[in-house]
């Protein structure tokens, strides 16, 4: 585990092969490098992922953070505790109750560090009765990278890279190079006979290269890197057919509004460098730093909000979210890999990283809203609502993308810590698994993403179909898709909030969120694959290397539920109640005082009422509009949800179906949507096209009309005394006279001056 | 004079003497025959032996300015592994009598500083030249072409090792002519007045800096040699003597001397105007050069000899430093918005790009003077590789109207990524040599030495920040233009416009390999330049 950094490094080896001989392979010998690289690095995240489960679980062994190729990390500061044999033999449960315990005496890991330093006088067994389980350390290694400037201890400073393992990063790196793989082998059904194949290939590998950098980066400088790597293969993707020019200026849109975000991250990583020492950009460090009782929590306040603005851009939170609907210009896959599971939630991924860091500058152990919940909890309700007046597939997805970002973003703004890194985890896999299927439905009607031009698909493309629906299902948070869980374990962790109580409008907010993407989604799959068919196609089931892809994605919505599963069920499997949460959610260096929600009946059921309630309202009300089996359809909704007494008023349901309905296309989402294009996008545009008339201005007036006139005038003066000269002098000389003349008056005056200075 | 081939090993400036009073006693050490004077002088040599190569053969002329220049890269590859990088000091240090009236001496050395600046310059120069094999600009005549490029070199190199002021002048002034031929006569339409400007506004900056150097000179503490007291231009003595004798109110006069005489090279807000006619009507090349190294001998200045010799004074000339800086960010992004044309615009670019430079540098820290070094080195790569790209748009196209370009990517797509890498290594995009350049600069203001007004500097980093957005704004906005889409019907089925040649692949790809090197391991200069910049502001106090 010391060496993931060959992960990366196995990517970027295969982005300069493809760059290097792919042109003079055929198709499949491109993709194949690419594959196979992927493949390989897929293996060797699992094995890093079993690596670190083993770790986990055995308390003998490894429970300091390995330092290898630098001394830093070898301080007292850092060095983990020895296991006791006794604990080894105890079982989940009280291991799990030792958990909680650790929490509530408040052992901040500073204490444990300290302890630590003095451990070797005291026995094993003393040490851990004192501290338990005992935290899970992750594997640091780090190099120098560069030295600049002089520490106070006179030697220089110098900067690492290296490579940071823990439950988040191990299942990151799972996460993204399984997607990545299944998107690899999609592709090359998809763009068979694209005009840029190679360079299609060659910059997939490229950002699963930069992505696996990203998130195992050891130090926010090096976050850094990977994070703008990953725009700028971002932009190349969506520019990918940058012959036309909508795609070319969705690019720049993409590139240009995670730029601004990206200003807010520069200054916030400048800000917690030096808030914490200006030392050590490493995560490790920021992180003690923020929990360390001393930090200055204004610092570490404006820090997180900048920090945040990244995130914004990045993540697509409002009001920075635009660019991810015009994104969908890229190609399909494309949009599943970086705009859907893996590159947007690095903004997620930053905070979950940096969690001490926000939880100490938001105080979000002691409020009950503060900026970053509340964004993240607008945004959910903005995408929700404006997925519904879309008539593009893949526009509906990308809003819906944009609502599940800010659900998770609301899930680490309220201390639901494990919901939301969980709901990252199901999210990639179903919203990855909906972008392929919106994109094998696409390459089946000749590449048409309009709702309008399906239809009835699900006779012609079963496979397809089927896997939509599971994700749709999984999406919408009904039992027992794996959407459900992660989404139930957010509302639930807002419901019972931190010390300073529930997260209430979050909790509202989320709700009725959970609502909209069951009704959206129940519209975009009712559209999709049922009713007639209304293109002018003939629709097949795609090949197997795109419906193979879709069904394991599928598999994953599917029962990825269960290895966060809140009951012991599955124990024989191997998989224990909470077992996510105690493989991924760290130990070392996070909030002590951060408290877990519990599996929540109420909210579970509210939930999954609101969420069937969503599809079911939603595709009865398409049913009806079509008008066919309208009787059918109120009948199933009463028994969706309604009662006898609205089952009689079939008309009095339909009014509100209609009203709802038509105040959903025609009043709210139309008006967020007339907000979104009108006001916060011509916002973005505007500001664009100000600079330049600004810049137009500056240039024709200030610059060519005063600055640059004086500059001439002296010239001319010159000039002019060297006109005097050339009675003398003639032809080409005068441009010399006129020179050495000038500066003969100029040098004059300053030894004048300076005679003066002299003399004084 | 001691005559030896060649001196070996890397000599370290002796510690300096001084006398039962305290007075400084110069004595000369090392030798002439320095490896250092072999850099310099070869491309001079080598200029006058292709004045005796008869005007018609051009052959000879080519080859015998390649010869030179790249046994001139050789030099500097000696340099570079001999070289000792743990030293903060000087080393192939020499200091012997030259102008004795005045106490001028030829002092000579190299330090973390220096080094990589003479490592690009004689990186570019072999490059300039190979790309100009068959690109001769009209009038043509490549032999009056390249003994001035071989001049220039001298000039570039010998400012970069001096280290004695008038010395340095010298050199300094050795760049301005061949330079100012270079674009008188074989530049753009425009280029009489592009030349006149840029000789004079230079010129009008020198004149301040050596009326600056010998107020030093004279209100200096003066040093002993042979047995008499007199003044000094030794860079390596001056900070001391100047923190002697030097007042307050002089020390401010002397610096703001050589403030405008810097700035005018850097080029800084407000004296930039004659940047964009310079390299709009220069000839590709030298644009390089000038975009490369000549705009590198303006902040060499300030880290060498202003902030070294006077930092008291820098400490009250930095917030009107970081003021222009942060100005020279915005503005010329602003001005970059509004071109049409390439070259013009790539020519704003720098104001803004020196505007990061100029920010490091006046943070007066160690971490600022590292930024801004590898800033210059960064610039100096990327925004040459830009001046080479839009020279050869502009032989393929015949015009550098932005309007009328389109679908570089279709037409020559090789040239086309190409661009698009150095557009996005100019924005400053991480892991390209552009970002440690930019990065470090604005985190160096958020804590500029003590003394200075934090708040002020912290607003100057937010503002500096705001400017990374407008650059990726101009470039992005340049790149979509040029490269996406698909060709007008004007271009689209001209034969001239070709993929990159073989020889532009030879000219180009070295920088693109240190473009993307150096954007991995920062390392490789930030190590060089650290104990030389950490000693040179030892004076600051850290």
């Amino acid at each position: 585990m010391t060496n993931v950094w060959i992960i990366p490094a196995i990517m970027a080896g295969s982005f300069l092969a493809i760059l290097a001989v792919g042109k003079r392979l055929p198709e499949m010998g491109r993709a194949a490098i690419g594959i196979a690289a992927v493949a390989v690095c897929f293996v060797l995240s699992c094995i890093v992922a079993f690596g670190w489960v083993e770790r986990v679980n055995d308390h003998s062994d490894g429970r300091e953070v390995v330092a290898c190729g630098n001394e830093q990390f070898q301080e007292p500061l850092y060095v983990g505790l020895e296991m006791s044999p006794e604990l080894e033999a105890e079982t989940e449960a009280s291991l799990e109750e030792s958990l909680e315990e650790q929490s509530l005496e408040g052992a901040a890991p500073l204490s444990v560090g300290e302890n630590a330093a003095s451990a070797p006088a005291t026995s094993p067994a003393a040490f851990a009765a004192d501290y338990d389980d005992g935290p899970t350390p992750p594997i640091v290694c780090s190099l120098t990278w560069f030295e600049s400037g002089m520490g106070a201890d006179g030697n220089a400073i110098s900067f690492e890279i290296g490579t940071y393992v823990d439950g988040l990063s191990v299942m990151m790196l799972f996460t993204v190079t399984l997607i990545s793989l299944l998107v690899h082998v999609f592709s090359t059904a998809y763009l068979h006979g694209d005009r840029r194949h190679t360079h299609y290939f060659a910059f997939l590998s490229l950002f699963t290269a930069a992505m696996l950098f990203y998130v195992l980066s050891s130090n926010t400088l090096q976050m850094l890197v990977g994070w703008e790597l990953v725009g700028v293969c971002s932009f190349g993707l969506i520019g990918h057919w940058w012959e036309e020019r909508k795609n070319s200026d969705a690019a720049l849109k993409a590139f240009m509004t995670n730029r601004v975000g990206d200003m807010g991250l520069l200054i916030g990583i400048i800000l917690l460098f030096f808030a914490a020492g200006s030392t050590s950009f490493s995560v490790l460090h920021l992180n003690e730093y923020a929990l360390s009782g001393e930090a200055n929590t204004t610092l570490l306040l404006i820090g997180s909000l900048c920090l945040f603005a990244g995130v914004t851009s990045k993540s697509g939170q409002f009001p920075l979210h635009t660019w991810l609907p015009d994104a969908m210009a890229g190609p399909t896959p494309v949009s599943a890999l970086i705009h859907a599971a893996t590159m947007v939630v690095a903004g997620v991924y930053l905070i979950a990283r940096l969690y001490p860091v926000f939880w100490s500058g938001l105080e979000i152990g002691g409020s009950q809203i503060h900026y970053v919940a509340l964004i993240g909890g607008l945004t959910t309700l903005v995408g929700a609502s404006l997925a519904f007046v879309q008539t593009d597939l893949k526009k509906v997805l990308a809003y819906s993308t944009i609502s599940q970002l800010g659900f998770m973003v609301m899930a680490l703004g309220v201390g639901a810590w494990t919901a939301g890194v969980f709901h990252l985890f199901t999210h990639a896999f179903f919203k990855a698994a909906l972008f392929l299927g919106a994109g094998s439905v696409s390459h089946a009607c000749h590449h048409t993403f309009d709702m309008r031009e399906m239809g009835g698909l699900r006779k012609k493309m079963p496979i397809t179909h089927g896997t939509f629906l599971i994700c749709t299902f999984a999406l919408a948070g009904i039992v027992p898709f794996a959407g459900f869980w992660s989404k139930d374990e957010i509302l639930a962790g807002a419901a019972a909030g931190q010390g300073a109580g529930a997260y209430h409008l979050m909790l509202g907010m989320g709700l009725i969120t959970a609502f909209l993407t069951a009704a959206y989604m129940g519209r975009a799959y009712w559209m999709t694959f049922w009713g007639e068919y209304r293109g002018h196609a003939h629709p097949h089931e795609s090949p197997k290397v795109m419906t193979v892809p879709l069904i394991i994605l599928s598999v994953f919505a599917t029962f990825a539920g269960i290895i966060n599963f809140p009951f012991y069920w599955f124990n024989g499997v191997g998989i224990g109640a909470h077992w996510f949460e105690d493989m991924v959610q760290p130990t070392f260096l996070f909030p002590p005082e951060l408290v877990v929600a519990d599996f929540n009946y109420w909210i579970a059921g509210l939930s999954v009422l609101l969420a069937v309630g969503g599809i079911a309202l939603s595709f009865s009300y398409y049913q009806y509009d079509l008008g066919k089996g309208l009787r059918g359809l109120t009948q199933r909704n009463a028994v969706a949800g309604a009662g006898y007494r609205l089952l009689e008023n079939k008309y009095y349901l339909d009014a509100i179906y209609d009203g709802l309905g038509e105040a959903m296309r025609g009043g709210i989402a139309r008006g967020s949507y007339w907000v979104n294009q009108n006001i916060i996008d011509k916002i973005v545009d505007g500001a664009g096209v100000g600079a330049r008339e600004v810049g137009k201005v500056t240039y024709r007036y200030v610059d060519q009309g005063v600055v640059d006139t004086i500059v001439n005038s002296t010239g001319t003066a010159s000039n002019e005394s060297g006109d005097a000269f050339r009675k003398v002098q003639t032809g080409k000389v005068q441009h010399y006279g006129a020179l050495l003349f000038g500066s003969a008056v100029l040098l004059g005056i300053v030894f004048v001056i300076v005679q003066a200075i002299v003399n004084s | 004079m001691r005559f030896e081939l060649l001196q070996l090993a890397a000599q370290l400036q002796p510690p300096v003497e001084v006398d039962a009073a305290g007075v400084p006693v110069v004595e000369s050490t090392g030798s002439f025959w320095n490896p250092l004077t072999y850099t310099v002088f070869l491309p001079l040599a080598g200029a006058l032996l292709l004045l005796l190569v008869p005007k018609g053969n051009e052959a000879l002329v080519k080859l015998g300015a390649l010869i030179t220049s790249l046994l001139t890269f050789g030099m500097g590859l000696y340099l570079l592994l001999e070289f000792d990088y743990s030293e903060s000091g000087k080393q192939f240090f020499a200091n012997i009598p030259w102008i004795e009236v005045i106490n001028s001496r030829y002092i000579v050395g190299i330090d973390g500083i220096s080094l990589p600046l003479l490592a690009l310059t004689v990186f570019v120069v072999p490059l300039c030249i190979i790309y100009s094999w068959n690109h001769i600009p009209s009038p043509g005549n490549p032999k009056a072409f390249f003994v001035l490029l071989l001049v220039l070199e001298t000039g570039m190199i010998g400012s970069f090792i001096a280290l004695d002021l008038i010395l340095f002048f010298v050199f300094f002034e050795v760049v301005l002519l061949p330079m100012y031929f270079l674009i008188g006569v074989w530049g753009g339409p425009d280029r009489k007045y592009a030349s006149l400007k840029f000789f004079l506004y230079t010129l009008f900056g020198s004149a301040l800096m050596i009326v600056a150097f010998l107020a030093l000179y004279f209100l200096s503490d003066p040093v002993m040699v042979d047995g008499a007291l007199i003044g000094s231009f030794d860079m390596t003595l001056l900070p001391d003597l100047a923190a002697a004798g030097v007042g307050t109110t002089a020390a401010l006069w002397i610096f703001g001397g050589m403030f405008i005489g810097f700035g005018v090279k850097v080029p800084m807000f407000p004296f930039h105007t004659w940047l964009p006619d310079a390299h709009t009507q220069a000839p590709t090349v030298g644009s390089v050069i000038l975009a490369a190294v000549l705009l590198k001998l303006g902040t060499y200045g300030f880290v060498r000899i202003a902030i070294p010799i006077l930092p008291e004074a820098a400490k009250t000339w930095a917030p009107v430093i970081a003021l222009l800086a942060v100005i020279g960010i915005i503005y010329g992004a602003l001005c970059c918005l509004a071109q049409t044309d390439m070259k013009r615009l790539i020519a704003f670019s720098s104001v803004a790009h020196m505007g990061f430079t100029m920010l490091a540098i006046s943070s007066l820290t160690d971490f600022g003077i590292n930024a801004a070094i590898f800033g210059m080195v960064a610039h100096g790569l990327i925004t040459g590789m830009l001046f080479f790209i839009a020279g050869s748009t502009k032989e393929r196209y015949h015009t550098l109207e932005i309007a009328r370009l389109g679908g570089m990517l279709k037409q020559a797509p090789r040239m086309g990524w190409i661009l698009g890498l150095c557009t996005m290594a100019s924005l400053g995009l991480p892991g390209l040599a552009g970002f440690w350049g930019e990065f470090p600069a604005i985190l160096s203001v958020y804590q500029p030495a003590e003394g200075l007004n934090l708040a002020f500097f912290r607003t100057m980093m937010v503002i500096a920040a705001i400017g990374t957005v407008f650059a990726a704004g101009y470039l992005l906005w340049l790149y979509q233009r040029v490269a996406f889409g698909v060709p007008s019907e004007e271009f689209e089925n001209d034969p001239e416009i070709t993929d990159v040649q073989p020889l532009e692949w030879v000219a180009w790809l070295p920088m693109l390999v240190l473009i993307v090197v150096l954007g991995f391991l920062p390392g490789l200069l930030f190590n060089t330049t650290n104990p030389a910049v950490v000693e040179s502001l030892a004076a600051l106090g850290g």
